[in-house]
This record gives C-alpha cells, sequence and structure tokens, in this order.
C-alpha cells in the first residue's frame, strides 16, 4: 500500500476545521469575551479580543491538528526500528512560516495601534493624552489613597465623593492620581485602567453606553488592605446624574469648604505625623 | 541533602503560614433586644502607645482597644449582629495629626449622619484636627475622630488609658447590613516613622484597622 499525501490530507483536514472553528469563536465566544459592552472603549476591546481569537484560532488548530496527526500516524509500530528518518530542513516550510507568522503579528499591531488612535482604548495615558476623542466631556477626578477610592467632578463645584456615578452616552474624562503610594484605578465593565501615582495626573476616556454597575477595584498591590479596595460604580440617565450629583452636593456641604481648591495633582500634609 | 532542604522548605512555609493568619482573637459587643429593635454597644479607646502590657512586641505603636466584660483588650475584630443599630462610644486619647485627605473630615453614614464630640452633635470637624479615624467603607461610615490638643496638661502616654487622662468622648451609631466580614480602618498617617506614616500598625492586624464580623 502506498505512503499517502500526509501533507495534502492534513491541510485539508486543517482548513476544514478552521472553516468551521473560526466563524464559531467568533460569532459564539466574542460576545463573552471581557470586559462586556458597557462603554465605547470596553467593546473596543471585546472587538479587539474576538479578532485575536479570530486569528489565533487556525494557529492553534494547526498546532493541535498536526500534534494529533502525528500521534496518530507517524507512530512507531511495536517492535519498529527505534530511530525513524534524519530530520532535515525544509527552507519552503521556513519561508511559508515566517510570512505567514510575521504577517499576522504585524497586522495585529498595525490593528491594534489603529483601536488604540480612535479612542485611548481606556487606558491611562499619562497628563498630556496623545489620543483625545473629540466631543464634550465630563472631568472626574479619581484620588486613590491607602485604602480607598474618592471621585472629586470640578465641574460641580468641585465636590468630593466616596461613589463614582457617571452619565450614559457622555464621555468620561478621569484624572487618576494618588495621595500616597502607587494604586491602579480599574473600572471593568468601562474597560478602563489607568495606573493612580503620587504627583501624577493619568488621563484616561471612556464613553459608556449602556446604563449599568460596574465594579471598582484596585490593580496595583498597595498594602494590607488592598484586596478590600473595591466598590460598585454606576452608569444612570443624565437626569438621574443631575438629580444625584445635587444631592451630593448637599450631603457633602459641611466638608467642601476644607477640601483643597480643585487641581490634578495634590501634595497633602501632614506627608507623616509631626510633619 | 535533599531531606534537608525539603524540610527547611517545610518549616519556612509553616512560618509563613502561622504568620499569615494569625488574627487578634474577635469580641463580641453586648447586645440588647431582639428582632428589629437589636443593639449592640461598642466601647473603644484610641491610645498614642498601646504599651508593653498589651503589646510587647510593640509597646511603642498606635493602637485600638476594645472593651469587653469591663475589661480593655487589645483586638480590632469586633462581632455585630447583622441588621442592628450597633451603638459606638471611642475614648480618644491621641493628639492631632491631621488628614491627607480633608474629604474624611465629615461624618458620613451614622444614623442622622452625626456623632457627638464631648456631647455635642457634629457633622463635621477641622481636617487639622483629626487624630484618627473610624472608617467601615463597605457600610459607608465615615467618622473622623477628633485629637487631644498639644497644650493637653494630663495626656495618657500608654494603654490603658483610664477616663482621669484627658481626652474626648465620641458617640455614634450606625446600622450593620447582612452578615459578612466587612473591614475597617483608620485613614489618619497615624504611623509615626513609617512609609507615608501608613505602615506598621496601619497595616497590621490588631492595631489601627480590623473586621467587623456581622453575624
Amino acid at each position: 500500500m502506498s505512503e499517502p499525501n500526509h501533507f495534502r490530507r492534513l491541510m485539508l483536514l486543517w482548513i476544514l476545521a478552521s472553516v468551521i472553528a473560526t466563524p464559531l469563536v467568533v460569532v459564539l465566544l466574542g460576545p463573552l469575551l471581557s470586559p462586556g459592552t458597557g462603554s465605547v472603549q470596553a467593546s473596543g476591546h471585546q472587538t479587539d479580543t474576538t479578532v485575536l481569537a479570530g486569528v489565533a484560532t487556525p494557529v492553534l488548530l494547526l498546532v493541535v491538528l498536526y500534534l494529533a496527526y502525528a500521534v496518530t500516524f507517524f507512530r512507531q509500530e511495536p517492535g519498529g526500528v527505534l530511530e525513524g528518518p534524519a530530520i532535515r530542513s525544509d527552507a519552503r516550510v521556513q519561508t511559508w512560516w515566517i510570512v505567514i507568522t510575521s504577517t499576522l503579528v504585524l497586522a495585529l499591531a498595525a490593528f491594534g495601534t489603529v483601536e488604540l488612535v480612535g479612542d485611548g482604548a481606556g487606558a491611562g495615558e499619562g497628563p498630556n493624552p496623545a489620543f483625545v476623542p473629540s466631543g464634550k466631556k465630563l472631568q472626574v477626578q479619581v484620588i486613590a489613597q491607602e485604602w480607598a477610592f474618592t471621585y472629586r467632578y470640578p465641574s460641580y463645584g468641585g465636590i468630593e465623593t466616596p461613589h463614582l456615578v457617571i452619565p450614559v452616552d457622555t464621555t468620561i474624562e478621569f484624572h487618576v492620581t494618588s495621595l500616597d503610594v502607587i494604586h491602579s484605578f480599574w473600572a471593568y465593565q468601562l474597560g478602563v485602567k489607568a495606573d493612580a501615582n503620587p504627583q501624577v495626573d493619568n488621563v484616561a476616556f471612556v464613553k459608556p453606553t449602556k446604563e449599568e454597575s460596574f465594579s471598582i477595584r484596585c490593580s496595583e498591590l498597595c498594602g494590607i488592605w488592598h484586596g478590600y479596595m473595591f466598590d460598585t460604580g454606576h452608569v444612570v440617565s443624565p437626569a438621574a446624574f443631575q438629580a444625584w450629583i445635587k444631592q451630593q452636593q448637599a450631603v457633602f456641604a459641611p466638608v467642601v469648604h476644607d477640601l483643597p481648591p480643585y487641581a490634578t495633582t495634590y501634595a497633602p500634609e501632614p506627608s507623616g505625623r509631626g510633619s | 541533602m535533599v531531606v534537608a532542604v525539603a524540610v527547611f522548605g517545610a518549616l519556612i512555609g509553616l512560618y509563613i503560614s502561622v504568620w499569615a493568619t494569625q488574627l487578634p482573637g474577635a469580641v463580641t459587643a453586648p447586645t440588647s433586644g431582639s428582632g428589629s429593635t437589636k443593639s449592640a454597644n461598642l466601647t473603644l479607646e484610641t491610645v498614642a502607645a498601646v504599651g508593653p502590657v498589651y503589646s510587647p512586641e510593640h509597646p511603642d505603636w498606635v493602637s485600638y482597644l476594645v472593651q469587653s466584660h469591663g475589661h480593655w483588650v487589645h483586638s480590632t475584630i469586633f462581632t455585630l449582629p447583622a441588621h442592628s443599630l450597633v451603638h459606638v462610644t471611642i475614648y480618644q486619647y491621641d493628639g492631632d495629626s491631621g488628614l491627607r485627605n480633608p474629604f474624611l473630615a465629615e461624618v458620613e453614614g451614622t444614623v442622622g449622619g452625626v456623632m457627638t464630640v464631648d456631647g455635642k452633635t457634629m457633622r463635621a470637624i477641622n481636617p487639622d484636627d483629626a487624630s484618627h479615624t473610624f472608617v467601615v467603607p463597605q457600610l459607608g461610615v465615615f467618622v473622623p475622630l477628633v485629637g487631644v490638643s498639644s497644650t493637653a496638661k494630663n495626656p495618657c502616654s500608654y494603654a490603658p488609658c483610664g477616663l482621669s487622662f484627658d481626652h474626648h468622648t465620641i458617640t455614634f451609631t450606625f446600622r450593620t447590613g447582612k452578615k459578612g466580614r466587612y473591614r475597617w480602618q483608620c485613614f489618619v498617617p497615624c504611623a509615626a516613622g513609617t512609609l507615608f506614616d501608613f505602615g506598621g500598625p496601619m497595616q497590621t492586624l490588631g492595631y489601627m484597622d480590623g473586621f467587623l464580623d456581622v453575624v
């Protein structure tokens, strides 16, 4: 019996599996990928991850199928020769492998860059953000301290509150800073993650697209209560936001005159007991 | 050689496990009433130095103490009933050092949004006068504790501090929620000599932070 054309068989198997699996991954798994679709930026993350998963699926299948094929068809017979034929290089295969993988990686790098340029991707961009979404924005300052986040709204008298509530369909300009050590502000469902460094104004943009609650966590190990540095934020309608901010202004009126003037960073005193 | 390394590794692991799981004993606050009228009384004191009796390892560390059966106990884990009012009395013996974030000078999350300081009802204090805070972030309870003046004539050096020493008496009431473990902490940088004064007793259970075990 003549030896079958293993390469052709493997390629056919691979193409068939890829044609079936890739659309399934994109259509069925894609919408389940994190962080969801709570904001323009979060949706962008999900799209990016879906594209990555879609591109990775044929690559993964090729590796797994080749392994399975080799184990199945190139298995040594019991009592057969102990040593197989010598492995030789194949310039054609090597060239194709380099061309295909390089193309994939470079294409994904270009794709990721375009996505980042569009809206900042919800990432902390430092004090001078390069990628600024157009249109009107609501500034919200995130102040991290050991071990809680508080929030200031400069366009509403600079009030500070321990709650984060933002209006839907509005571009939010987060200014993230810290009063002590390094923290990191992570609003998971919004796709926002920005380091909170003392004396640094780290700007991140997000445009929430649906009214929902989102979890907030510190994602930088910052001390004994790091694991408890979490909170729940809320995206609400513009009308509900206006009502909420008015209520917060009333609740925190007794302390508002003690707050420092709004600034992008703070060097609070005391820096230590007795200083 | 291999056995020696394994034994040494196991001993290190055991030491770390014991160290990491060492918690002060929980103190149950006395309760009264039942059902929706159930309430608990939690009596605390803050001291500038916990003293060698309560903490031979760190006698100079600032600390909270809790009262249990008429005695002061060195613990910051308090057992409280769920969905109940908790009447808190804090005898504040420590001096002021000020808040790094003045926002925390306002009382929030207590019944009526107020506390009393030496019998006077207050909604906020001067942030510079803060000595400590009692904050339970998960319950939204924020209470700043005003410090004893630096010109006090009879300050308390080491715990336990009796009422004859200069102090402020702070009272407030808050409501617990569902059963669970809630952390509480001080937000004033009061751990002198550590990074941002937030090390040592601020990062060691049993001194300036702990848990409310709501059962």
